[in-house]
């Protein structure tokens, strides 16, 4: 039954022992929250749905503009050096390093909301965990030498993630990771796309959450010494020491978080500090922070109401939390950068949608999160997520469009599509990846390139490129003119050896990562009991449909050389592509995404993970392209890929709504670790006056809701601004755009990149 | 288990003909079929919202600063029936009637095909349940009947000047055609958008804008004006027809002449955008 907060104090245990007099939880409803750890009861018993428009809103504060603007004029440097500075000395883990604050010392500083990863911004750590190499490419390549006793521990004598994995891989696997087919996986590096839900610190406090984990660790002792139970006692005592550094760290900003958050700027501080240590342990690839606002907002709200602080004060609590999201960094290589580039962390916040009771879950401080784009200006990071529901207050819709057009720096997801699977309290992890809060996490895959498994098929497992064979076992097509049976029941086949190598690849990542590089202050903020995803992932998919469309409706003509290896195709007559909405076409995508869905299945997951899949390429479009020779679909070799599910640029013949129909008919059943769609429009194509492109693109996003899509990245720029901003990018410090699930400061991007970014179909009003 | 190999792609649902219920249909016995350059999905600029936009080929105009050129004849448009256009549109209704918008049916000039405009028209209405628009330069306003103007929510009504003399210079023919049509729309109460292309050193003399918009607000049904900035993103069309763009050394409107231009609406109690 419900426990008052009076009753909490007598429980004096389930706080480690600890005198709390529950003033923190003065004014909160309901009960349920109060006994378990369950913080999406909490939000709901206790948060206010704001359905007004954004007049509330108040702009930045001189303190904000000013230390804004102190970052700001790092950033240059930290362009041109490609990182500002590193310790390269200090192995990062949660309490390695002394406080930091971005101006002044523990005395004089200006920060609202304290931490930094490391003693200083900007600076960076290493993490070498993950992987020894890693870390050493990084630092010579941004002109850093590693220090020698640090190189000799994870050298030998201590293991990382990244030797675990190329221990247990096979011959095959290293092949498909050198040849192209297979890449991005997360076996250097660390896997992320795992959300601690940091809510817990905030409304528990450290030390129950200690104590609800030491009970958990009490049950396993109960039970029979099995590989997994011995796994799960092992990691279950290391969130518990997480947790204690947890706390050790706010401790040395002067912050004691072992009882709950008392006021909005404590929750978000405890919050912060929360996710603080999970990026100064974690070089995640995607490092999300979950769905934060509305519970904030119940802090917030609180304080409001009590005449405490300001609309002003809120606005700049949160402005601060964001400057803070905006400069979290990870040491990378340069390769990494060529295949994610514009230093991304993913540091996605998810916000809105409709709750499972029917109310909006948009707060006032959905709309502050909005609004630290105005006041800070345009940004990547953190990744702004708008779960679009149809139902969604007008007055949020409108404010969100609007956003997205001045910024184009959020993206779009349907809640429709999520709510059912996931329920209410549910986050994108990276950029399309959905998971329950504190209740699910990946296993992240990256994603296999299914054009060029396409010309394994046609050259018989041989690579386009290098002439090799990578896959035993196929013969090569030999007709001068492809037939469609023939080429799809070769790449049939090619497809199920390469969902297998895929699997098995991930296995051994996975095993490794938990062994060598596990998440413990992240997965401390988790249930015992999780679900775990595997989630693989395509990329090449509209090269590969058109190719199996210009096959089957046009004749494709194959040219070799001596070798026989087919290395370039003639096209005879016209054929349907992708992203016009023809079934032709759309339909072959469909199967690709569906099939391969199911040949994945068919392998058995480390940790019984489920098998999901992502459409989603992010920037690596442009190197897989590079690494792809010709396609039948008339591709040159070298060409980027389309982004995500995009279809490929200029093919979409109909306008982006037509294209977007051609991806809305992808099936999220077989995909869903997210299907990732780029749209870029000319504000005029979006109608003539600002308040009609609001109107007409809230509007587009209900109907592509309504038609089944999932994810839309909007940007609203004319080329002509790109194009000036690749010559004078010093006249652009914060121009954004989206690329596929993410957004990225457009002048931080490879001049490949931007070329790719600027020749995509821009959607006119011609 | 199904692969690519085993895929029958669906044949995309046809529309049978016997359920084109209009006159013309019925009187034939045959498909309508009409004369068709294009379709496009656009968004704000074809009228509200999003919309399925199909555009004929053929027009009598022969506009100095048409940015499509290759609509003017007929005979380059492909022969296409009224059902493959609503089996097309049909595809977007989910979509357009959760986003809001309609169809339009623009040209070329929609009218130099009435009976497919009007069929067109009215199975996008009555069948899909869209909001129609016509684009029209009103200009054969003459042939549009009654019955096909009550399939229509919107017209978009093209006044290039409103000196006749100027008016044949950038079009070819005569004005009063398209004056004829907009007092009947006028009377039948149908709302209009009028729009009015503005060109430096060609249609804007202050007293050549002054009197569309007198006009314009004289009507009664026209709650909006959108005045076009000439452009020049047409030219290579003209080009690749062999056709001679004599406004090659025109230059697009300032946003203060764009402005200024507004302002002489606005002047006549019109909403101009």
């Amino acid at each position: 039954m419900t426990a008052t907060p009076a009753e909490a104090t007598v429980n004096a245990e389930a706080w480690g022992g600890k005198a709390w007099d529950g003033k923190a939880w003065d004014g909160f409803k309901g009960g349920l929250w109060r006994d378990t750890v369950d913080v999406r009861d909490f939000v709901q018993q206790n948060y206010t749905p704001y359905e007004g428009d954004a007049s509330f809103l108040a702009g930045a504060t001189e303190r904000t503009t000013q230390v804004w603007q102190k970052l700001l004029s790092m950033f240059p440097t930290e362009i041109e050096r490609g990182i500002h500075d590193v310790d390269v000395k200090t192995p990062s883990r949660i309490d390695a390093f002394k406080p930091g604050y971005i101006d002044g010392t523990a005395a004089d500083h200006r920060d609202l909301i304290v931490g930094l990863q490391t003693d200083a911004p900007l600076k960076r750590a290493i993490m070498p965990n993950g992987g020894w190499r890693m870390v050493e490419g990084a630092l010579n390549a941004y002109g850093h030498e590693a220090d020698p006793e640090i190189r000799d521990i994870y050298t030998h004598l201590r293991k990382t993630h990244n030797e675990g994995v190329f221990d247990a891989y096979t011959p095959e696997i290293r092949a498909c990771r050198s040849s192209g087919i297979i890449t991005g996986l997360p076996d250097a590096y660390g896997r992320g796309r795992i959300i601690g839900d940091y809510r817990r610190v905030a409304l528990y406090g450290v030390d129950r959450l200690i104590a609800a984990k030491e009970a958990d660790k009490a049950a396993l002792g109960e039970e029979w010494a099995t590989e997994d139970v011995i796994r799960g006692r092992e990691e279950i005592s290391e969130q518990i020491k997480a947790l204690k550094e947890l706390k050790a760290m706010a401790m040395s900003y002067g912050y004691d978080i072992s009882l709950p958050a008392t006021t909005g700027r404590e929750a978000i501080q405890w919050l912060y500090f929360a996710y603080l240590a999970a990026v100064k342990e974690q070089n995640g690839a995607a490092m999300s922070i979950g769905r934060i606002d509305n519970f904030l907002d119940i802090y917030l709200q609180r304080d409001i109401e009590a005449g405490r602080i300001t609309e002003t004060d809120a606005q700049e609590f949160i402005d601060d939390f964001v400057i803070k999201l905006r400069i979290v960094r990870f040491l990378r290589t340069p390769e990494y950068n060529e295949g994610f580039s514009g230093d991304p962390t993913w540091v996605t916040w998810s916000m809105a949608g409709i709750g499972e009771d029917g109310r909006p879950l948009v707060s006032r401080t959905t709309f502050r999160a909005l609004q630290t784009l105005y006041n800070l200006g345009p940004a990547p990071e953190p990744n702004l997520t708008v779960f679009w529901s149809r139902e969604l207050p007008e007055g949020f819709k409108e404010f969100a469009a609007r956003v997205a057009i001045d910024t184009s720096a959020i993206q779009f997801e349907s809640d429709e599509l999520m709510r059912p699977k996931y329920g209410d309290d549910t986050a994108i992890a990276c950029c399309v990846s959905a998971m329950a809060m504190g209740k699910q996490m990946q296993f992240f895959g990256a994603r296999v390139n299914v054009a060029k498994a396409l010309l394994y098929a046609i050259n018989g497992g041989r690579d386009e490129k290098s002439g090799k064979t990578v896959v035993q076992g196929f013969t090569p097509i030999e007709d001068e003119y492809l037939d469609y049976e023939t080429v799809a029941r070769s790449y049939d086949a090619m497809l199920d050896w390469l969902a297998k190598t895929y699997v098995h690849a991930l296995n051994v990542i996975h095993y490794m990562h938990d062994k060598y590089a596990y998440e413990r202050l992240e997965m401390a903020l988790h249930d015992q009991e999780i679900l775990r995803t595997m989630a693989c992932g395509i990329a090449g998919l509209s090269v590969a449909a058109d190719s199996l469309s210009a096959i089957k409706h046009a004749k494709v003509k194959v040219i070799r050389d001596e070798s026989g290896l087919a290395v370039d195709y003639e096209i005879e007559g016209d054929y349907p592509a992708y992203g016009n909405n023809d079934d032709r076409a759309d339909e072959i995508a469909r199967r690709i995404v569906h099939d391969f869905m199911e040949k994945i299945r068919k392998h058995p997951t480390y940790r019984d993970a489920v098998h999901t899949q992502s459409v989603l390429t992010i920037t690596s479009n442009v190197v897989y392209g590079k690494k792809t020779g010709n396609t039948p679909d008339g591709r040159r070799a070298g060409t980027p890929f389309a982004p995500g599910a995009n279809p490929m640029n200029g093919r979409d013949e109909h306008g982006y709504i037509a294209s977007a129909m051609s991806v809305a008919k992808l099936p999220y059943d077989d995909a869903e670790d997210g299907i990732s769609l780029t749209n870029t429009i000319t504000p005029d194509a979006l109608g003539r006056t600002p308040e009609e492109r609001v109107a007409n693109l809230a509007g587009v996003l209900d109907g592509y809701t309504a038609s089944g899509g999932f994810h839309m990245n909007v940007n609203v720029l004319d080329k002509a601004t790109l194009e000036d901003a690749m010559e004078h990018p010093e006249n652009y410090p914060q121009l954004t755009i989206r690329v596929s699930g993410y957004a990225v400061n457009f002048i931080r991007l490879t001049r490949d990149q931007q070329l790719d970014v600027i020749n995509r179909t821009f959607h006119g009003s011609l | 288990m199904a692969t690519l190999l085993g895929t029958d792609i669906p044949i995309r649902p046809r529309v049978a003909d016997e359920d084109a219920a209009t006159p013309a249909a019925a009187a034939t016995h045959r498909p309508v079929t009409g004369s068709v350059h294009s379709w496009d999905l656009s968004t704000g600029l074809d009228g509200p919202g999003s919309r399925f936009v199909t555009f004929l080929s053929g027009c009598p105009l022969t506009c100095l600063y048409c940015h499509n050129p290759d609509t003017w004849r007929m005979r380059d448009g492909k022969r296409t029936t009224a059902d493959d256009v609503i089996a097309e549109a049909a595809k977007y209704t989910t979509f357009i009637s959760a986003a809001g918008g309609g169809a339009t049916v623009s040209g070329g000039e929609p009218l130099l095909q009435p009976v497919f405009t009007g069929e067109l028209l009215h199975r996008l209405k009555h069948e899909l349940g869209l909001h129609t628009a016509l684009d029209t330069s009103g200009h054969l306003g003459a042939r549009a009947t009654d019955a096909l103007l009550r399939d229509v929510d919107l017209v978009l009504l093209d006044i290039k000047s409103w000196h006749p003399e100027t008016y044949e210079k950038v079009t070819g023919r005569p004005l009063e055609p398209t004056l004829d049509f907009a007092r009947r729309l006028a009377a039948l109460g149908k709302e209009v958008w009028v729009r009015f292309v503005l060109v430096p050193g060609l249609t804007d003399d202050p007293a050549n804008i002054e009197g569309v918009a007198r006009f314009a607000a004289s009507l009664g049904n026209v709650p909006r004006v959108d005045v076009l900035p000439f452009h020049k993103l047409g030219e290579a069309k003209w080009d690749a027809l062999g056709k001679d763009f004599t406004l090659r050394a025109t230059p697009s409107p300032s946003p203060a002449q764009i402005a200024d231009a507004k302002e002489i609406f606005a002047a006549q109690g019109l909403k101009a955008v």
